[in-house]
């Protein structure tokens, strides 16, 4: 079991309050992601959940009982840093035993279930190495190690890619995905890379400024963004937004609309304007636009487009696709 | 990344420094094994020529070896447990966030700025003296007979000032090594359900293992040649209890009898050498990385 219920949980570090009442409730099984930018409180809050700071007011339910003050150790949970944390003095074995060693658990039993965390992972070939001398995603994979043998009923992993190179970090994203399907446990993960979030959350958590923005399943968040910072957050490359006057002729303050719902042709369309970069990616193309009437905009079109720096270009939005917000940035619906 | 050609410049380059510092360290010692194997003693002018094995027989036969032997390791141990052990629960308690932590972490390296013979002086005089030192006041306070502290115990004396002024150094360097755990590993660990006595032994300890060894090594070397705290307290005395072997060395100076002198240096060289070898042969792996 692995439920989480936060209940208008409040942090303040002495005046400053870094997360304003909050609710939020992770079922048993789920893989949701916290994902906002830098500074927004998703680490805090995870932190929050760990133990590993007090909350200023409210309640940390974990599977139906109150644990707002249980020391971290026994609130059942483990955690997987960005830094790794492992123990640089202790061979992989040992630093997978600690926890176990710290439950006192006898020799035979941490064998085995250090064993064990090493199959599942593939630690088997560099189990007795120290873990100065493993590779960035070695090292993510002993921690992980670490955090599985404790069979605790949530995972929390803080910003555990961002060390690792892009390749491999595509590769530890599905290696995380695969465990989570594995092992069924919750899974709660901070990211400030809302691709890791798209990926692999069953349930995203947009926070900006401690406070919630939305919270949803990742395609939801995509279609039925509620207000301008979700709808500029997830998706990528950014959505755009146009204010003014063509905002006004759809009743709305500003209108967004993604660079994938924008059709480039060479003329006509409803607004031109000339091609300042084309990316060819290959798969796909980036181009930025700067068009007559509303700045520059960025359209995503297929791989075989040839428009070249300085083209003129032709764009018309689906409009069955296009977002309104008011004023205050919520969406029209 | 160097070629072979930068590689030949650098050796010529501190060339210079290399042969200053090989005649700084030989031509000494060299004197001192030639001294060591005369007869020359400035109160016999006179009795010159070579002194074979003498000079070390009678430095080692001397009674006062065996104790000033005895005594240097005393010291040097004493001081190392009581700094070590003392150094790092002081540097647990500074790294403690508490009001005025800058003045108190000034106030803590102090000691070590003071002079050994002023600070030697000022606990002989103002803390030990049996009549009118501080600690025969407060003895008397309470209705104790005051302890004549360098009188009755003078290497435990003078092992508690030599460690009050090295003390300061441990706690700094060891505090630096705290400090500079990286607070996820505790985190981590505290999340592992590890409670203080764990974290500390599991965690922390073996952090400070490459910090303790230096401080061990450093503070041997000074520690080995401990002279103006015996000068100005005991004088080596009463009898031998307080003597080491660098005083031993000095007396035997005094005595006018730089051959003999010179003989318990070479001594002294090869017993700190023995220790070196010994301590690195304990812990020198905790510098390797």
């Amino acid at each position: 079991m692995g439920q989480i219920t936060l209940q208008q949980v409040t942090k303040a570090f002495g005046d400053v309050e870094v997360i304003p009442p909050l609710d939020l409730t992770v079922d048993d099984g789920e893989f949701v992601v916290f994902v906002g930018p830098s500074g927004c409180g998703k680490s805090t809050l995870l932190r929050l959940i760990a133990g590993l700071e007090d909350i200023t007011s409210g309640k940390i339910l974990i599977d139906g009982k109150d644990a707002s003050h249980t020391p971290p150790a026994k609130r059942g949970l483990a955690m997987v840093f960005q830094s790794y944390a492992l123990y640089p003095h202790m061979s992989v074995r040992k630093n997978i035993a600690f926890p176990l060693k710290m439950a006192g658990l006898s020799k035979a039993e941490q064998d085995a279930k250090v064993d064990a965390a090493a199959k599942v992972l593939n630690l088997g070939s560099y189990i007795d190495r120290k873990p100065g001398q493993l590779s960035g995603g070695q090292r993510q994979r002993v921690a992980i190690g670490r955090a599985i043998v404790r069979e605790p009923s949530a995972f929390l992993f803080d910003e555990p890619l961002s060390n690792l190179d892009a390749a491999l970090r595509v590769n530890m994203r599905l290696e995380i995905s695969e465990l989570h399907n594995q092992l069924g446990t919750t899974m709660i993960y901070v990211t400030h890379d809302q691709v890791e979030a798209m990926t692999m959350a069953d349930k995203i958590v947009v926070l900006q400024a401690g406070r919630i923005e939305q919270v949803g399943t990742p395609l939801d968040l995509y279609r039925r963004p509620d207000n301008i910072f979700v709808a500029g957050f997830i998706g990528s490359p950014k959505m755009n937004f146009i204010t003014g006057e063509a905002a006004a002729r759809e009743g709305a303050h500003t209108i967004g609309i993604r660079p994938e719902h924008l059709t480039p042709s060479p003329d006509g369309g409803m607004m031109q304007g000339r091609v300042s970069v084309a990316e060819h990616l290959g798969s796909d193309t980036f181009m930025y636009v700067e068009t007559d009437q509303h700045g520059t905009l960025t359209v995503r079109a297929g791989g075989e487009v040839a428009f070249r720096h300085g083209d003129r270009i032709g764009l018309t939005p689906m409009v069955e696709h296009l977002h309104r917000f008011d004023e205050s940035g919520q969406a029209i619906r | 990344m160097a070629t072979a050609q930068s590689r030949r410049l650098a050796r010529w380059m501190s060339m210079p420094a290399i042969i200053v510092l090989l005649l700084w360290m030989v031509v000494p010692l060299a004197m001192t094994l030639y001294f060591s194997f005369r007869r020359y003693n400035l109160n016999y002018p006179d009795r010159q020529g070579w002194a074979g094995w003498n000079n070390y027989y009678y430095f080692l036969t001397d009674p006062a070896f065996a104790a000033a032997f005895q005594n240097t390791l005393v010291l040097v141990i004493g001081v190392l447990i009581i700094t070590v052990v003392g150094g790092i629960l002081l540097a647990l308690l500074l790294d403690q966030p508490f009001w005025g932590q800058g003045i108190v972490r000034v106030l803590v390296i102090a000691p070590f700025f003071v002079m050994p013979t002023v600070s030697a002086l000022v606990w002989k005089n103002m803390f030990m003296n049996p009549v009118n030192g501080l600690f025969a006041h407060a003895a008397q306070a309470v209705g104790l007979q005051p302890i004549d502290f360098l009188g009755h115990h003078p290497l435990s004396s003078i092992v508690g000032i030599v460690a009050w002024a090295w003390l300061p150094f441990a706690t700094l360097i060891l505090l630096t090594a705290l400090q500079s755990l990286d607070r996820e590993q505790i985190e981590a660990s505290e999340m592992d359900g590890a409670g203080f006595g764990a974290r500390f032994f599991y965690i922390i300890l073996p952090h400070m293992t490459r910090s303790i060894t230096v401080v061990i090594l450093i503070q041997t070397i000074f520690l080995l040649g401990i002279y103006a705290e015996i000068l100005v307290t005991t004088n080596g005395g009463p009898g031998t209890q307080s003597m080491n072997l660098p005083y031993l060395i000095a007396v035997t100076t005094t005595q006018q009898d730089v051959g003999g002198a010179a003989a318990g240096g070479v001594i002294a060289i090869i017993l700190a050498n023995i220790v070196a070898i010994f301590l690195m042969r304990m812990i020198g792996k905790n510098l390797e990385s």
